[in-house]
């Protein structure tokens, strides 16, 4: 009761009960990430006991109705189309960040922008598509059928590079002005100041966009689906289909029977670990000062 | 930067394929149509899950029709549908295959049939296959379609998922393992397995009957092979001719409730065959 004692203004209360609702909505985001890794821990149970985590390594390939049960050969793969497409996406998703910052004349770059944040907000099924019709049949002219890790790389970086690019226009968007001016009163050119300072200095910023452009890349399933083909082995090269995680449960989820869905839940389980993992590098590489 | 959306997919999917289990059963409108013959009671459809999910749609629309009625559905294969039926745990059985000799004590009603064809891009010359070349293309035995009479061009063998439908078809008709086959490309649905194969000259692939005529109709550049001879056409499925395929049944004792005698004329009858071919099945002429 003292509470209302204390003659709190109409703006105190308001305050609170702002403070009081971002607080709940933020709680139940938090619960609801807790909530999906229970239920696919529940769901996965199952398979973790019988055939136990051991098979799902030492199994060489992937037949859950003929009782072969090995996920490495998708996880490789997981992990080589992101590794694959965050390589060919970073050096120009950041080379367009410092041509749009220091470069561009304005009108230019409001353009380029602006065709980046559509590009980053094109569905996948869209690039899933043109990969399948267009790239796959150029790819194919090289051997193999088409669909391969070599095209899921491509159609991957190709999704990778907006976010990689948008990431990076803030990260140097983010630096001290300071640094910037500093550069040039020493004399440095615009090449100077972009490769000397700003580069550096935005280094940890930079390397958290692209490892948040790898938690997408991991995650992506459609396009994927769609270019690499989907077989489920070690790939013997970049003209080799590959299956992914996310793609291995798109395929048979819709279709599997109690014992084979509680497999898929493991690679569930899995794939959220994949994509925790960058999620937290990028935490580890941002530092505390230059974002603020 | 991300969409937050993105991270949900993987949630979406799940959701979506636990949505794809049963879709819900009620609808309104049109309910009060046919009060005159009204039927009322449940009943407890079991067995096969390549014919629950029409046979689900099928429920849905007879629950319109007859509001006092209640169908619920579960899968675990057609044996599993034949056991429910004779132990009266389910009303109905659904099973992607004819009856048994040992299972002459039931009556198996023919819904639909499931033809599986081969199917190569239309460019392809190559005019039919025969069993054992299918089995060596497959196992990864032969790889060029020059080996076969055609030109110099490597074979890209077009695989389906496992626990689809057409995939069990196509390795029962050739006593195939699964483990054994060497595909170049694995798909899920008959629409991808089309859009691969008419997309690479090389290839070969198998899908529903249903689903192949429907493209090639709308322009899709393939071409169905003929299987022993006999062409792939939705007609020589339903005439029973054609070799790669199945029946799929609703199986009920002799002596079946009224009720589910009624569901299985309906789901029989022409009312449902937009639903039948929307599966890509062929339905039962009688």
């Amino acid at each position: 009761m003292t509470w209302f004692g204390k003659r709190i203004s109409f703006r105190r209360l308001a305050d609170r009960a702002i403070e009081f609702a971002s607080t709940l909505a933020a709680l139940t985001a938090a619960a609801i990430v807790l909530l999906i890794l229970a239920f696919i821990t529940i769901e996965a149970w199952p398979a973790l006991r019988d055939p136990g985590p051991a098979r799902f390594v030492t199994d060489r390939t992937w037949f859950p109705l003929s009782g072969q049960f090995g996920l490495l050969p998708m996880l490789t793969a997981s992990v080589l189309t992101t590794i694959g497409a965050v390589l060919l996406a970073a050096p120009p998703g950041i080379a367009s960040a410092l041509w749009v910052r220091y470069w561009a004349p304005p009108s230019l770059a409001w353009f380029h922008r602006r065709a980046i944040a559509i590009l980053a907000g094109t569905p996948s099924v869209v690039f899933g598509q043109w990969g399948l019709v267009v790239l796959a049949p150029l790819i194919a002219a090289w051997g193999g059928s088409g669909q391969s890790l070599l095209t899921a790389v491509i159609v991957l970086a190709l999704m990778t590079l907006p976010t990689i690019a948008l990431a990076s226009d803030a990260a140097l968007g983010s630096i001290d002005d300071e640094l910037v001016r500093g550069g040039a009163a020493l004399g440095l050119g615009r090449w100077g100041i972009a490769s000397r300072v700003v580069l550096p200095a935005a280094r940890s910023s930079l390397l958290a966009g692209i490892l948040l452009a790898a938690a997408r890349a991991v995650g992506e399933t459609m396009a994927v689906l769609m270019v690499a083909g989907n077989v489920p082995n070690f790939p013997e090269s970049l003209l080799a289909p590959v299956r992914t995680l996310t793609a291995n449960m798109a395929l048979e989820m819709g279709y599997a029977s109690a014992s084979h869905r509680s497999i898929l839940f493991v690679s569930g389980l899995l794939l959220m670990v994949a994509v925790a993992i960058p999620y937290l590098l990028a935490t580890i590489a941002r530092p505390r000062s230059d974002h603020g | 930067m991300t969409s937050p959306l993105r991270s949900f997919l993987p949630l979406a999917l799940m959701l979506a394929a636990l949505a794809g289990c049963r879709p819900p059963a009620e609808s309104a409108g049109e309910a009060e149509r046919s009060a005159a013959n009204r039927l009322e009671g449940r009943l407890l459809l079991s067995g096969s899950s390549t014919v629950a999910p029409l046979v689900s749609e099928i429920a849905a629309r007879f629950e319109a029709m007859h509001p006092g009625v209640r169908i619920d559905i579960q899968t675990g294969g057609s044996g599993k549908g034949i056991a429910d039926v004779r132990a009266a745990q389910a009303d109905i059985g659904m099973t992607s295959r004819p009856l048994k000799e040992d299972e002459q004590d039931l009556v198996a009603h023919r819904l639909a049939t499931d033809g599986v064809a081969l199917i190569v891009q239309a460019s392809n010359p190559i005019p039919e296959l025969t069993r054992q070349q299918v089995i060596d293309i497959y196992t990864g035995a032969i790889d060029d379609w020059s080996r076969l009479g055609g030109a110099a061009l490597p074979i890209q063998v077009v695989h389906k998922a496992e626990g689809r439908a057409t995939l069990e078809v196509f390795l029962a008709h050739f006593e195939i393992d699964n483990t054994a086959i060497r595909p170049d490309v694995i798909v899920g649905e008959n629409a991808q397995a089309i859009l691969a194969v008419a997309g690479s000259p090389g290839a070969i692939g198998y899908v529903s009957i249903g689903s192949a005529e429907t493209e090639a109709r709308l322009g899709a550049a393939i071409r169905l092979l003929p299987l022993d001879g006999i062409p792939a056409t939705s007609d020589e499925v339903a005439a029973e001719r054609f070799p790669m395929s199945r029946s799929l049944n609703l199986v009920v004792t002799s002596e079946p409730s009224p009720l589910a005698l009624a569901f299985i004329d309906y789901a029989r009858s022409e009312a449902v065959h937009d639903l039948v071919r929307e599966a890509y099945f062929v339905p039962s002429t009688r």
